[in-house]
């Protein structure tokens, strides 16, 4: 009997081959490290009005999670439970559990003040205080007692500086005051001025949303070079940005987390129909 | 076609109401324009009519004497005994060679002539060194009030006598002297050197000037920090509730009370409850604390109000305490608003009389006072004081001291200004 | 499904998808066109066969420029993102169809200047006819978006692997007994592998369309005709 001639071998389709051992720093494949932060049934109310209900989710460290989703979703407000600057807004009140490395820190026992100097923030419109880019820089180590020597407190703004890129462009004008710096140059000096007091987290709340494209792009690069020594937790009203920028993604949706997983998963194959109308931009 | 016609149509009817649009802009700028020319012609009238009224009062004139010290006349037990006035007035009759009448009326109306400040200073001079009795001295003074007025053209021939404050008698006189050259036109020291006196000659704004000035001191280190402190806790710290509501509505109430009801609130409390002296800077600034304190409290809200939320944010981000927020940062970027709120609230109680009427500034006071419990007059007391004297000399000294207030608070207000500016530049 | 906010993206899509659609159409018209040539032996058909594959080069070109621009001026993502390119990949496949059946076509024409072979040419025909209905199948899921349709396909891949082989021993028998056909039965053995090429095209149509609706690839091998295992009743044992 002569032989049945398949060639159909060579073009037998092999089976996709799982995701490769990520490479590091490879963006959205890139590793993230134990649960930083666990959160579990976090509601907040604004007087009487419920703003998030009951949210849980883990978010890794050294990597940078991304929270999605349309205006007044509450994913700002979610960033806000995590050092607690919603105990600022009068009327505000935050059940649930906030867990930084297995400690709650919603309680009435944790001093915010403290646990602010371990979660630091970036908000979307650069705020430097009105006085010189050094002081700036040196104030959160001055309040926190990080430095026990005017060369120590140097030390430490220089090495934020450094940190956040911004060395370069401002070591020679220092007493300059920080708004005279153009706006990605602003947001890279509360960057550093965030990272001075060596914090563990850090919070961005839009940190691009008031900046031009090249700024954006820098700013995008400092959170990549960031994300291998911090928790990063970034809310962005751009999904371009939280695709590039991520590696791991949830989407919010009035109140309430829709879908969470991998930046990847979410941007091919989300989910949750909802995910999917958000990011195909068949929302409203 | 039609749409042609119907766009030139619809075109000239824009251009219409273009051009109505304009003229009723330019009527609304010229509005503008005629109601601040309304109100500088209004301060230019005012500041006129002071000035020329007040501007005689800087210059007056100044007569040398030489006084004999005739020792039948003066004790060198007692100095002060002696009747100097009238030794100078015979001497002087003495030198313009007219005779004095028995009822010694011509020496009685040269006294007039010549100021009690020729007296004082004889009697000073003797008393500080008496071996100077029996020999001839040198004294320098302003030439009485009425005379002043004569040279200064208020008083002139043409008024009958009978109205005139000066006879034709005494006029020859001075103008006698005026011929010798022995009267002399000089700027009015005496108006910034001496305290107030009944003699107008003689009367002058230090007393009022310092005792203003203490009390402002005093209503300052009241007012300010209290001011400041709580409006910035009522403003950073303390909940919003009805109680903090209620408190808004108070103080902005009591802003606008009335100032004299403060002076009675200071009467009461201060002086018959507390005994504190009458009179003093003390009290005075006591008063005007309580009067700037509401004006204080709501400039300071709004300075502090108009630091963007996003300081205190990042400042709180940052680990800072409330506390540490606040006067690290708020405070700072708040000062311009608060500096510039709490000296025009001084300059505002520097010229306030009401109140100090009540609490007793009114009565005469000689001398500068030395200490804050120490009776004192004020500058806008001391104008209401001179207002109602009856000599006419005061009447252009009057104006000159609302000048003198006008030019203190011109000078607060500049200050604020320029402290303003070199706050704000840290922005 | 929820149309896009921004209509204009989501009718590029569907242009997308219909120009496809359209292409496939055009596809199905080829293979069917070449079979009939070569059964009618008609010359006439079979040189237009010829000529229109230029026109599906030319839309293979165009749905490949349609989609980089759908791809660069609208990132899109997930589904959108399949789709696009799903598109590409299924204009890629059929374009090589239409490359096989012109080559049919054109041995057709071979073939027509010498002797008709009847019995051969009527199982040229039935193959043809099954791998047209099999590739019409997998268009009309991917059109309709049919998921279980295009698995059917898939699945069923087996039966033109069985007639391709059937032929190919039938071609072998005519070669062995008559060197004279040799010729002739050579391009109907290569029309044969050109008609199983077309068949795994219309697998690969599948398993694109399965990929595009899912967000998965097919999972195993694709079926494939195994000879049957010796009958171990005759071994001795």
């Amino acid at each position: 009997m002569p032989q049945q001639i398949s060639d159909d071998a060579a073009r037998t389709t092999a089976p996709r081959p799982a995701s490769p051992a990520a490479a590091p720093g490879a963006g959205a494949d890139a590793p993230v490290g134990p649960t930083k932060i666990a959160v579990r049934d976090v509601s907040v109310f604004y007087g009487d009005k419920q703003a998030l209900f009951e949210v849980s989710l883990d978010i890794p460290d050294k990597a940078v999670t991304a929270f999605i989703g349309p205006s007044g979703c509450g994913k700002s407000t979610f960033l806000r439970c995590i050092n607690r600057m919603n105990d600022t807004i009068p009327g505000a009140r935050v059940a649930g559990e906030v867990r930084i490395d297995g400690e709650d820190v919603n309680v009435r026992t944790v001093d915010p003040v403290l646990l602010r100097q371990r979660v630091g923030m970036v908000f979307q419109k650069p705020n430097p205080f009105p006085k010189s880019i050094f002081e700036n820089v040196a104030y959160g180590p001055k309040i926190h007692g990080l430095a026990s020597s005017k060369a120590e407190l140097e030390g430490i703004v220089e090495t934020s500086l450094k940190r956040a890129g911004l060395w370069r462009e401002v070591a020679d004008r220092l007493q300059a005051p920080g708004t005279s710096l153009s706006g990605g140059q602003q947001q890279r000096l509360v960057i550093a001025r965030a990272i001075a007091v060596n914090p563990e987290v850090i919070l961005m709340d839009e940190p691009c949303s008031a900046l031009d494209p090249i700024a954006t792009a820098r700013i995008e690069e400092l959170i990549d070079e960031l994300r291998e020594q911090y928790c990063i937790v970034i809310v962005t009203h751009s999904m371009a940005q939280a695709a590039r920028v991520s590696q791991r993604t949830a989407f919010f949706h009035m109140g309430k987390v829709v879908e969470m997983g991998s930046t990847e998963d979410i941007f091919t194959n989300p989910g949750d129909p909802r995910t999917l109308d958000y990011i195909t931009g068949r929302f409203g | 076609m039609t749409d042609a016609v119907q766009t030139l149509a619809a075109r000239s009817a824009a251009e219409r109401r273009l051009k109505r649009r304009y003229a009723a802009e330019r009527r609304f700028r010229l509005f503008g324009v005629l109601a601040i020319a309304a109100a500088l012609g209004f301060l230019a009238l005012l500041l006129g009519r002071i000035v020329e009224q007040g501007h005689t009062a800087f210059v007056n004139h100044v007569v040398e004497v030489e006084l004999y010290l005739d020792p039948a006349r003066i004790d060198p037990a007692y100095p002060a005994g002696a009747n100097y006035d009238q030794l100078i007035a015979e001497q002087m009759l003495a030198r313009l060679g007219v005779e004095d009448d028995p009822a010694t009326a011509r020496s009685a109306a040269m006294r007039q002539l010549m100021s009690p400040g020729f007296g004082f200073q004889a009697m000073a001079r003797v008393r500080e060194d008496p071996s100077l009795i029996g020999q001839r001295i040198v004294l320098r003074a302003p030439i009485g009030d009425d005379a002043d007025l004569y040279f200064k053209g208020d008083i002139s021939r043409e008024e009958p006598a009978a109205t005139r404050r000066l006879s034709d008698e005494q006029l020859l006189w001075l103008d006698e002297l005026k011929a010798r050259g022995e009267v002399q036109r000089r700027f009015n020291t005496q108006l910034f050197t001496n305290s107030d006196s009944t003699q107008p000659e003689l009367a002058g704004v230090l007393g009022a000037v310092i005792g203003s000035a203490l009390m402002l001191m005093v209503t300052a280190l009241l007012a300010i920090p209290l001011g400041v402190g709580a409006a910035v806790y009522l403003e950073e710290f303390a909940p919003r509730n009805r109680l903090t509501g209620l408190i808004e509505v108070n103080i902005n109430n009591l802003a606008a009370v009335p100032s004299i009801v403060y002076g009675l609130l200071g009467l009461a409390v201060f002086i018959n409850w507390m005994h504190l002296p009458r009179s003093s800077p003390l009290v005075g600034g006591l008063v005007l604390a309580l009067m700037s304190l509401p004006t204080v409290i709501i400039a300071t809200r709004s300075a502090l109000k108009a630091v963007p939320p996003s300081i205190r944010e990042a400042a709180l981000a940052m680990g800072a305490s409330r506390t540490q927020s606040v006067l690290h940062h708020v405070l700072p970027l708040a000062l311009p608003g608060v500096m510039t709120g709490a000296i025009l609230a001084l300059a505002h109680a520097l010229g306030e009389t009401a109140p100090l009427l009540l609490i007793g500034m009114v009565s005469f006071v000689p001398g500068i006072p030395d200490g804050i419990t120490a009776p004192s007059g004020a500058l806008p007391v001391l104008v209401y004081i001179w207002e109602n004297a009856a000599e006419r000399a005061f009447h252009e000294r009057t104006a000159a001291a609302i000048l003198v207030l006008l030019a203190f608070m011109i000078v607060m207000n500049a200050a604020a200004i320029m402290l303003r500016r070199h706050f704000e530049r840290r922005w | 499904m929820k149309t896009h906010t921004v209509t204009a993206y989501g009718e590029e899509l569907d242009q997308l998808t219909a120009e496809v659609t359209r292409m496939g159409g055009l596809a199905e018209a080829q293979v069917a066109d070449a079979i009939e040539s070569v059964a009618r032996r008609d010359i006439a058909l079979a040189r237009s066969v010829v000529e229109r594959d230029l026109k599906l080069d030319e839309m293979q070109r165009e749905i490949e420029r349609k989609a980089i621009r759908l791809i660069a001026l609208r990132q899109p993502v997930a589904s959108d993102l399949r789709r696009t390119v799903s598109a590409m990949k299924l204009a890629s496949d059929l374009e090589r169809t239409g490359d096989l059946a012109k080559n049919i076509a054109k041995r057709g024409l071979s073939l027509a200047e010498g002797e008709p072979m009847a019995p051969l040419t009527r199982s040229i025909e039935r193959m043809g006819k099954l791998v047209a209905a099999r590739l019409k199948d997998v268009l009309d899921a991917y059109t309709g978006a049919d998921l279980d349709r295009a698995m059917s396909v898939w699945t069923n891949d087996d039966d033109i692997d069985e007639h391709y082989n059937s032929l190919f021993r039938e071609l072998l028998t005519y070669m062995m007994g008559d060197p004279r056909t040799i010729a002739a039965c050579t391009h109907l053995l290569f029309m044969a592998k050109n008609l199983e090429r077309i068949g795994d095209h219309a697998t690969n149509i599948a398993e694109v369309v399965h990929y595009e609706l899912t967000g998965e690839e097919v999972v195993g091998d694709r079926p494939r005709w195994t000879p049957t295992p010796p009958d171990t009743a005759q071994s001795p044992q």
